[in-house]
């Protein structure tokens, strides 16, 4: 009995507040834009079945027709993809240095990786925009040392928003591969370089292969909140960055049209399905793993 | 003296403790446990030995309530337990990592059981009290687990498994983490512990020389089943398989066809009446010497004297002693011959079964039957071979002696003189022997 | 232990100061004397003078702050509940949909965990405030406290569980008495985690708000739409100091006990 009550309370909440709301935002996507609150029609009050007769794909023949979704979506995959790759660039090579550094070196490490994860996300963004405007501390400093003689334009464009998502993610992507490296066997890379490989023969054929898990964890905790982000291209990208993120948000406060908006959620969601079904399998081998 | 034996299961009216029934333990599609009967009697030192996966671990997990058998029943006093929760039976478990609560002091550790089902606050102190006296721990009292020793650690299990007097307490591999030289120590003070409190324990171990020396009975068990349950002396002396022989102690074993001997054997072979000569010490290394040592000079003055006679052997017959070279010897009738090697006699074991004759056979040869000599022996088996090998243990020395076939027997001597005998060495040619009693003749 | 290579010291030492400096300079300019953000022109505390006199930061500090100690609290009993269920529930109908919605709110995007529970809150008709803000804190933060918890879970020897219910526990008292207390530092860090994922949250708030509440970041988000203020640098700083402070006060004494734990466990060997 106490354990069906155990499983039934978390479950019922996350049915209730997480699965649920998507088949509300399904079917709003097929409802049409109205002058009332809420501003679409039809809803439950004009009877079930009048309701189901006038829900139709409308909103989605609309997405499709306009690029302006299109773009959006396909440079959200584009901006989310090649910050991963940035992220991991980065990350990875910290990560390594983390765990091989001095045992009693790791704790503060590992400390002033997670410092800025717990800082608010909002101020960390915040903060890239006084150094990367054209007055910013980047261009004031570039100048100084004489490597340029204009201001860069750096805000405002898909660069600022890289190097947004890349700092602001940089910690999820090095936790993962830090715990995976650290597990690992130092006495691994000695057997390999025992046998006869280089240094970086033995990085790439032993150390690499077994912080995978780590790499691919990191690599999903990046792409996929990164593909809906809307702070960062709000704040860093200006008008020129099209994000989807950014598109839904508009279309819900701006224009007011939640049909239109819960129809870009929902493709949204469907270009998530696949790495959120890879994310969740690899997380539950690890834990599995783990056990 | 016969009435001093602790014996229940030779005895018809005795009613065991535990009883399994035909239980069978699948997960999935492993068989865990497969039809297994077995009878547990009160105040019992049971052991289960066993390589890890043979089962023994199962089933001492079901004892405690954390499995439920497949199919068959438990009987815990006669009462099926199946379906009893684990906190519902009046059986504890002491855990191999001990599993003492990080977060609570020695004290509370102990009276965590206490506390569960009284809420006499005096009466579970006074519980408590005495179950840091049993297991000498009092100063220990206030400490947090991970603030005491090992060996300490093992006390609080015991203690804490101990303070609800259950009536059967079980024992999972509970020296497995100390150093060898506490193990020795604690083996005993199990023991004294459980002659104090009277109460019925079941060890899990895979270590057979503990087993032997705590258990009034062992089940060597292997892939769910037991191979065999009786006294450490009986597995040892008369295993009743190659495995059980194999798996306990040294043994050699030499493949053969069995033949029956012309009239069944009679006279000192099976005469169980002779005091024991001194080949006795030969015969039983378990418990061992300083084992045997401690618990006369330390223990008996408390506890009263050892009861050794539940781990003696019949005596052995006068042929069985070391035999004096040169001299003719008689070959009692009887038994079995084994013809294990064309153009080599054949092996005698008087002892042997004649219904096995024209069957294949093996015989287990302990290596501390065997005598090895430079000269030819007088002795009933009298074999020629090479060593090949010595290991020197301190106390005894093994010689590998390799026959003309290639078969290989173990022989073993004690190192009684300081100086080791020096006259048997690498590559020499020697004669191994043994007496007509000195092998067990199984069935293959 | 091995030197580090001079790339793991160069690699080391750029990330850092990547991660840094954008805080560091967030920090300096919060006590510029000028109103232009990159020009410094002295020392001066006056920001933090006008934020406290700002009644509208103030009034969102308070709705943020009851806001995160709800929602977190909800959150780790929740969470706590999951993770027990994740690992030690054993098989059960619809498991797997089970872990995949404790999974996917960790990395799901925001505007649309946002989107959809404003439209089911519309959709039921529940009053937008500060009870809809604590009903989608609690759902997504719950999630990374299971993640937690259920991490710290997998590692705990399921021996001492048995040790307790074979002493005669009944399940929840083994929990209780046992499990609990060996777990509490992760379900704290759980908690800890989810209050300031309450706290830093945008996007949800925003969608889930209603006229009548207005959080810390949305306030924050409203003024630096416009570009940078110093205001909201002196914000800034205080929020970085608190988390400080708090993060190097909890790792010290982390450390602490395990340093004691291992004089411990030293003069225990000795004793032996």
């Amino acid at each position: 009995m106490r354990r069906a009550a155990l499983i039934a309370i978390p479950y019922a909440w996350l049915l209730a507040l997480f699965l649920i709301p998507f088949a509300v935002v399904f079917k709003i996507s097929l409802s049409d834009i109205a002058l009332a609150i809420p501003p679409y029609t039809p809803t439950a009050k004009d009877g079930i079945w009048t309701m189901l007769s006038q829900l139709d794909f409308e909103n989605y023949v609309f997405l499709s027709e306009d690029d302006l979704y299109w773009k959006a979506y396909l440079s959200s995959l584009q901006i989310a993809f090649i910050s991963t790759v940035l992220t991991l660039m980065v990350g990875y090579p910290m990560a390594y240095a983390m765990a091989r550094a001095p045992e009693a070196w790791r704790p503060t490490l590992l400390m002033l990786v997670i410092l800025p994860f717990w800082t608010s996300f909002l101020i960390r963004v915040y903060a890239w925009v006084g150094i990367l405007s054209n007055e910013g501390f980047l261009n004031q400093f570039l100048l100084w040392i004489g490597v340029i003689h204009e201001p860069l334009t750096i805000l405002n464009t898909p660069t600022a928003v890289y190097i947004g998502i890349v700092y602001t993610y940089l910690p999820f992507m090095i936790l993962p591969i830090y715990s995976a490296l650290d597990r690992l066997d130092g006495s691994l890379i000695e057997a390999a370089e025992d046998l006869g490989c280089s240094r970086l023969k033995a990085f790439w054929l032993i150390t690499v292969p077994l912080s995978k898990n780590g790499i691919i964890a990191g690599s999903f905790l990046v792409f996929i909140p990164a593909l809906g982000e809307f702070v960062i291209p709000s704040l860093l990208g200006g008008s020129g960055t099209l994000m989807i993120g950014k598109v839904l948000f508009e279309e819900f406060f701006s224009n007011r049209d939640w049909p239109v908006a819960s129809a870009v959620a929902v493709i949204l969601l469907l270009i998530l399905v696949v790495p959120l079904v890879l994310f969740q399998q690899n997380q539950q081998r690890q834990t599995e793993a783990g056990a | 003296m016969a009435e001093t034996v602790f014996a229940p299961w030779d005895d018809a009216n005795e009613k065991p403790l535990i009883r399994f029934r035909n239980v069978t333990k699948r997960f999935g599609d492993f068989v865990a446990i497969d039809d297994l009967t077995l009878d547990i009697y009160e105040r019992e030192f049971f052991a289960l030995l066993g390589p890890s996966g043979c089962g023994k671990t199962t089933m001492m997990r079901m004892l405690a309530g954390f499995e439920d058998p497949t199919e068959g029943a438990i009987e815990l006093a006669g009462q099926n337990i199946a379906g009893v929760p684990a906190n519902k039976r009046a059986v504890n478990m002491m855990f191999q990592s001990y599993a003492l609560f990080p977060h609570l002091t020695i004290w509370d550790n102990i009276a965590f059981g206490l506390r569960r089902e009284s809420s006499d606050k005096v009466a579970i102190a006074e519980r408590v009290d005495e179950m840091l006296k049993l297991t000498r721990l009092e100063k220990f009292a206030r400490r947090k687990p991970h603030q005491i020793s090992g060996g300490q650690r093992q006390r609080v299990a015991l203690a804490r498994s101990l303070a609800k007097a259950p009536k059967l307490l079980l024992l999972d591999e509970p020296l497995g983490a100390l150093d060898a030289k506490l193990r020795e120590a604690t083996q005993f003070e199990l023991m004294d512990i459980q002659e104090k409190t009277g109460t019925t324990f079941v060890i899990v171990t895979h270590d057979q020389e503990e087993a032997m020396t705590v258990a009034s009975r062992v089940a060597v068990m292997d892939e769910g089943r037991v191979m065999q349950v009786a006294t450490p002396t009986v597995i040892y002396e008369a295993p009743n398989s190659a495995y059980v022989a194999d798996f306990i102690g040294d043994v050699t074993l030499i493949e053969g066809v069995a033949r029956a001997r012309s009239t069944p054997a009679t006279g000192p072979a099976t005469s169980a009446e002779e005091p024991a000569p001194a080949a006795q010490t030969v015969r039983t290394p378990q418990p061992n010497a300083l084992g045997l040592w401690l618990h006369d000079k330390v223990l008996a003055p408390v506890i009263g004297a050892r009861k050794d006679i539940v781990r003696q052997l019949p005596p052995p017959s006068a042929t069985e002693a070391e035999p004096a070279p040169n001299a003719p010897v008689e070959v009692p009738s009887g038994g079995v011959e084994i013809d294990w090697a064309d153009g080599q006699p054949p092996l005698i074991s008087v002892d042997g079964d004649p219904a096995l004759d024209g069957k294949r056979v093996k015989l287990a040869l302990r290596p501390e039957k065997v005598a090895i000599s430079k000269s030819k022996p007088q002795a009933v088996n009298v074999l020629q071979g090479k060593v090949i090998d010595i290991a020197y243990l301190g106390n005894l020395s093994t010689y590998h002696v390799e026959l003309a076939n290639g078969t290989m027997i173990k022989a073993q001597t004690a190192n009684t003189r300081r100086v080791a005998r020096r006259d048997i060495t690498w590559e020499d040619n020697v004669w191994v022997s043994w007496s007509g009693t000195a092998g067990v003749v199984l069935d293959t | 232990m091995n030197r580090l290579s001079p790339f793991n010291v160069v690699s080391l030492t750029l990330g850092f100061v990547f991660l840094y400096i954008p805080m560091l300079i967030l920090v300096v300019y919060s006590f510029n004397a000028s109103k232009l953000v990159t020009v410094w022109a002295g020392f001066s505390t006056q920001w933090y003078g006008e934020l406290l006199r700002n009644e509208a930061f103030l009034d969102a500090a308070w709705v943020t702050l009851r806001v995160a100690v709800i929602s977190s609290t909800i959150a780790t009993v929740l969470g706590t509940m999951a993770a027990y269920v994740l690992v030690r529930g054993g098989r059960f109908f619809g498991r797997t949909l089970f872990s995949g919605m404790i999974y996917a709110p960790l990395v799901m995007p925001e505007v649309i965990t946002g989107l959809s529970l404003l439209l089911l809150f519309i959709g039921i008709g529940l009053d937008r405030g500060v009870l809809t803000i604590v009903l989608a804190h609690t759902t997504f933060s719950m999630c990374f406290v299971s993640v937690v918890v259920s991490s710290r879970l997998v590692t705990f020897d399921r021996s001492l569980e048995e040790a307790a219910l074979d002493l005669g526990a009944s399940a929840f008292d083994a929990f209780r008495l046992v499990t609990l207390p060996i777990i509490a530092p992760a379900v704290i860090s759980g908690w800890l985690l989810a209050f300031t994922l309450s706290l830093d949250d945008l996007v949800i708030a925003s969608f889930t708000a209603g006229p009548s509440a207005t959080t810390l970041p949305m306030k924050i988000w409203s003024s630096v739409r416009l570009g940078v203020s110093p205001e909201i640098n002196a914000l800034s700083t205080i929020l970085i100091g608190l988390v400080t402070i708090g993060v190097v006060a909890a790792s010290l004494a982390t450390k602490r006990a395990a340093v004691q734990a291992a004089r411990d466990e030293q003069a225990a060997a000795r004793a032996a």
